[in-house]
């Protein structure tokens, strides 16, 4: 019985995530401890993403702090936007311009990564393509028809769809995107490029949860202290338990 | 319950451990909560620095801002007015006329409270109970004695300060009003509260 | 000083019952000697209550009931409160570990026969407060104000729709407005914040008062108190305190581990405590791909769902957490404790442990064909076990009860 139930517990969370559809998602392996890595994606968030993305739920000063920028560098190389330190990182654009100029609000991009996962992001980013069926060109694999314009293009460069035909079981014919193909390369290789989205990722992760620092740092310590209190417990138990056992206990 | 058959000492010193480390442990726990409470991050940046335009005060002329939710008095002080806070009839009647019990930073204690005798910079902010008191010129009607020579009145509890933001005696405030961190810039016309000057103390 | 502090107590005494209350609920409070593990689980609940208390008031005192500013104030307490973070994580995780205590702890009951006579009223008080429970989560969970939040208190109120007649009014009554809004938020704040926890309080008491009252059931299920020596104690029974209360210790440093474990390394637990669509702000304009309820509700969803008609669907999951209130009076096998009843009964058990745990799985998943089938079946054997106990309850031989207390 007491196995069972075990079993069914360890077992839940991979049968939830058996369920999930569509294309597959690149692993983004990021780690979240890389301070250079958060610094190299903030640098890359500041710089192409938030001419149009906020992240009103984020501070430069907590973000400087936790990623260990100097303050001289935080304001010279990150702050375009605030004057004082203590500022959400906001950004100029109102709403309304840009609701007409993509059709929809860019969203703030604080708890995406909790929302979304990893993954998901890094397989966004990666899979943007020329698209000319669209209005601004491009498309991607994993958001369908997506209002947002490629900006990174500059660094990856353009990808095309290489598209496949399959015959189904019942002799229809099906086209779909079986893969990307690099046809003209930017700034980056595409290793590079794939870097520096793992270090954007990783950067938008922290920025869903900068606590995530603190818990990761503190956790082991509080177990141990636990564990310790623990240990002293059971030896204050047996040592009283000995006169239920021995039939010490006399009323 | 009999302790026959029980080995004391070894019950006492578990007893005691137990409770040494529960008790580390609850403080443990007690302090993020304890810590919450102090002001947040947001709070913090609320209460940064601000900027003040001060060009544009007349002499006599009292400007109110708010820095950290508190109101600040930035007082453009007459030639006249700054000659009557140096009588002696005035210092006699002062419960700490040198400011030596009262809160200002080391750039500010000295006989008008101010970096700039001009100007005075203050919070207004009762040092009895936290009430703001009001701006009463000499010439203003007001039922103080005939020596006034304007200053501030604290109409909560009847505390009365002279023109350097000093309190008098016989009332229930027992310190002067607080002179905050600020610095003038611009040429003097500019003042930024909450920081101090460069190369001032900290 | 022990004369100074037998003086103060005597001081007291003389005017407040503290003695008596101590020696009553915990000095001279006697229990079976036999508990095991499953006996942890209760005052496990009472602690998680008590960090409930203490976290959701620090919560309180940043939150903001107002739809336009709920899931701002909530990333506010994550990440500008000093703490602030392990504040909202203890609150939400422990959410979720005042569940798994509570049915750990009624599945404990069903196996040794707690309802039992004389202790049914030990048995409904705790169903209360099952209820007040999940009255009080389901409030809460409104409050981050996010997508799962907003439409799963949309879908919960709209099944009060599926009652004829009054169903529309009653659905508008409880909302406040015509959907789930502003009003809805800050009155379900009122309720989670005061209004439950008082009544949660207050049948917590009554529940260790009734327990009180009549003593404690043992894994064995015999009457402790039909072997007494001449002083009146039972032969079987040890003083709570000291010998339980240094137990549940352990019991609690054991529970505080694997809670910090989950705070500090998993505190969203792969979507089960923390759902990731709860991330995205509350858009009365668009449903999630996907709404699942939380894990705890899950097994009653699914019986919503595996019935094809909408009343009949809620009058199935209401009837599935109201049956549980007739455990007492259906089961009339002559034995109390799983150990000396018949294998029938065990194997009930058991399906019925695996049809809970299947629909609370399938309560989270989508709808297909095969997974709506399996969870008919499911609710049959749900349903069954509750409905069919008065006859399987009394089949077969159970094994003598012995006279004392097995250790």
């Amino acid at each position: 019985m007491r196995k069972v139930i075990l079993a069914t517990i360890l077992l839940l969370p991979s049968w939830v995530f058996a369920a999930g559809a569509g294309v597959p998602l690149q692993k983004a392996n990021t780690d979240i401890m890389d301070k250079a890595s958060l610094q190299e994606g903030a640098k890359l968030f500041v710089n192409y993403c938030m001419g149009c993305h906020s992240l009103k739920y984020q501070r430069f000063q907590r973000t400087a702090k936790d990623l260990n920028i100097p303050e001289e560098v935080l304001k010279s190389d990150l702050m375009f936007t605030a004057e004082k330190v203590g500022e959400i990182m906001d950004i100029a654009m109102p709403a309304d311009d840009s609701e007409k100029w993509f059709g929809i609000t860019p969203p703030d991009l604080s708890v995406t990564a909790r929302a979304r996962g990893v993954d998901w992001l890094y397989t966004y980013l990666l899979s943007f393509y020329k698209d000319d069926s669209r209005a601004l060109g491009v498309n991607n694999l994993v958001f369908k028809d997506v209002g947002m314009p490629h900006a990174l293009w500059k660094l990856q460069g353009w990808q095309k769809p290489i598209y496949e035909t399959t015959t189904d079981a019942e002799g229809k014919e099906h086209t779909h995107i079986a893969s990307l193909e690099l046809v003209e390369q930017g700034e980056m290789t595409p290793e590079e490029y794939q870097n520096s989205m793992r270090n954007l990722v990783n950067f938008l992760d922290y920025v869903g949860e900068p606590a995530k620092l603190q818990r990761l740092a503190l956790g082991w310590k509080v177990l141990a202290f636990i564990f310790f209190f623990w240990i002293v417990a059971w030896f204050l138990k047996h040592e009283y338990w000995r006169d239920v056992y021995e039939g010490v206990w006399k009323r | 319950m009999s302790t026959e058959g029980v080995n004391v000492t070894r019950r006492r010193f578990l007893l005691a451990s137990t409770t040494v480390v529960g008790a580390v442990g609850t403080g443990f726990i007690a302090y993020p909560f304890v810590a919450s409470m102090q002001p947040s991050a947001k709070t913090q940046a609320a209460g940064a620095p601000v900027e003040v335009d001060i060009s544009k005060i007349e002499p006599g002329q009292l400007l109110i801002v708010e820095w950290r939710g508190k109101p600040v008095w930035i007082v453009r002080r007459t030639e006249e007015s700054l000659k009557g806070l140096k009588e002696q009839s005035l210092l006699d009647r002062l419960r700490d006329a040198d400011s030596n019990e009262s809160e200002q930073p080391d750039y500010a204690k000295n006989e008008y409270r101010a970096i700039n005798s001009e100007y005075l910079v203050v919070i207004g902010i009762c040092t009895h109970l936290g009430c703001s008191p009001s701006y009463i010129k000499k010439d203003d009607t007001h039922n103080l004695p005939g020596w006034w020579m304007g200053g501030f009145f604290c109409p909560c509890h009847g505390s009365f300060f002279d023109l350097a933001g000093r309190v008098f005696k016989g009332v229930p405030a027992p310190l002067n009003l607080v002179i905050p961190k600020h610095a003038f810039f611009a040429n003097g016309t500019k003042v930024m509260i909450g920081v101090d000057p460069e190369g001032g103390a900290t | 000083m022990m004369k100074l502090w037998n003086a103060s107590i005597g001081w007291i005494d003389d005017r407040f019952p503290l003695t008596t209350m101590w020696d009553e609920h915990l000095a001279k409070y006697y229990a079976p000697k036999n508990f095991n593990v499953w006996y942890y689980f209760g005052s496990l609940a009472l602690m998680v209550l008590v960090i409930q208390m203490i976290t959701g008031i620090m919560l309180t005192t940043n939150y903001k009931p107002d739809a336009a500013q709920a899931f701002a104030s909530v990333e506010y307490i994550m990440r500008d409160v000093d703490w602030g973070w392990l504040i909202r994580y203890l609150h939400s995780t422990g959410a979720s570990f005042f569940f798994i205590m509570v049915y750990l702890h009624m599945f404990r009951a069903m196996l040794y026969g707690s309802y039992r006579k004389p202790r049914e009223l030990i048995w409904v008080i705790g169903m209360l407060i099952y209820f007040a429970l999940m009255a009080e989560a389901f409030l809460g969970y409104l409050l981050p104000w996010g997508q799962m939040s907003y439409w799963g208190a949309q879908v919960i109120i709209s099944l009060f729709t599926a009652i004829p007649v009054l169903g529309e009014p009653l659905a508008l009554w409880v909302r406040g407005d015509y959907v789930i809004s502003d009003v809805t938020l800050n009155r379900f704040f009122a309720y989670h914040v005061v209004s439950v926890p008082i009544i949660l309080l207050a049948l917590v008491v009554v529940h260790l008062l009734a327990l009180h009252a009549v003593g404690s059931n043992n894994p064995d299920g015999i009457e402790i108190k039909k072997n007494k020596g001449d002083d009146g104690i039972p032969l079987d029974g040890i003083p709570f305190h000291p010998y339980y209360t240094v137990k549940d210790i352990v019991g609690v440093a054991f529970f505080l581990f694997i809670f910090a474990a989950i705070i500090f390394y998993a505190p969203d637990f792969f979507g089960f405590f923390l759902e990731h669509s709860n991330f995205i702000p509350a858009d009365p304009l668009k449903t999630p791909e996907h709404i699942a309820p939380l894990w705890f509700f899950a097994p009653f969803y699914a019986i919503l769902r595996a019935v094809p008609d909408k009343l009949g669907g809620v009058i199935a999951m209401f009837a599935s957490v109201w049956i549980w209130f007739l455990l007492p009076w259906l089961d009339r096998s002559p034995a109390k404790s799983i150990r000396y009843k018949p294998f029938i009964f065990k194997f009930a058990l058991f399906l019925f442990t695996i049809a809970f745990l299947v629909l609370c799985y399938l309560g989270l998943q989508t709808v297909d064909p095969v997974r709506t089938m399996i969870a008919r079946i499911a609710s049959g054997i749900y349903f069954a076990f509750f409905v069919l106990m008065p006859f399987y309850s009394t089949w077969g031989t159970c094994k003598t009860e012995p006279e004392r207390v097995t250790s």
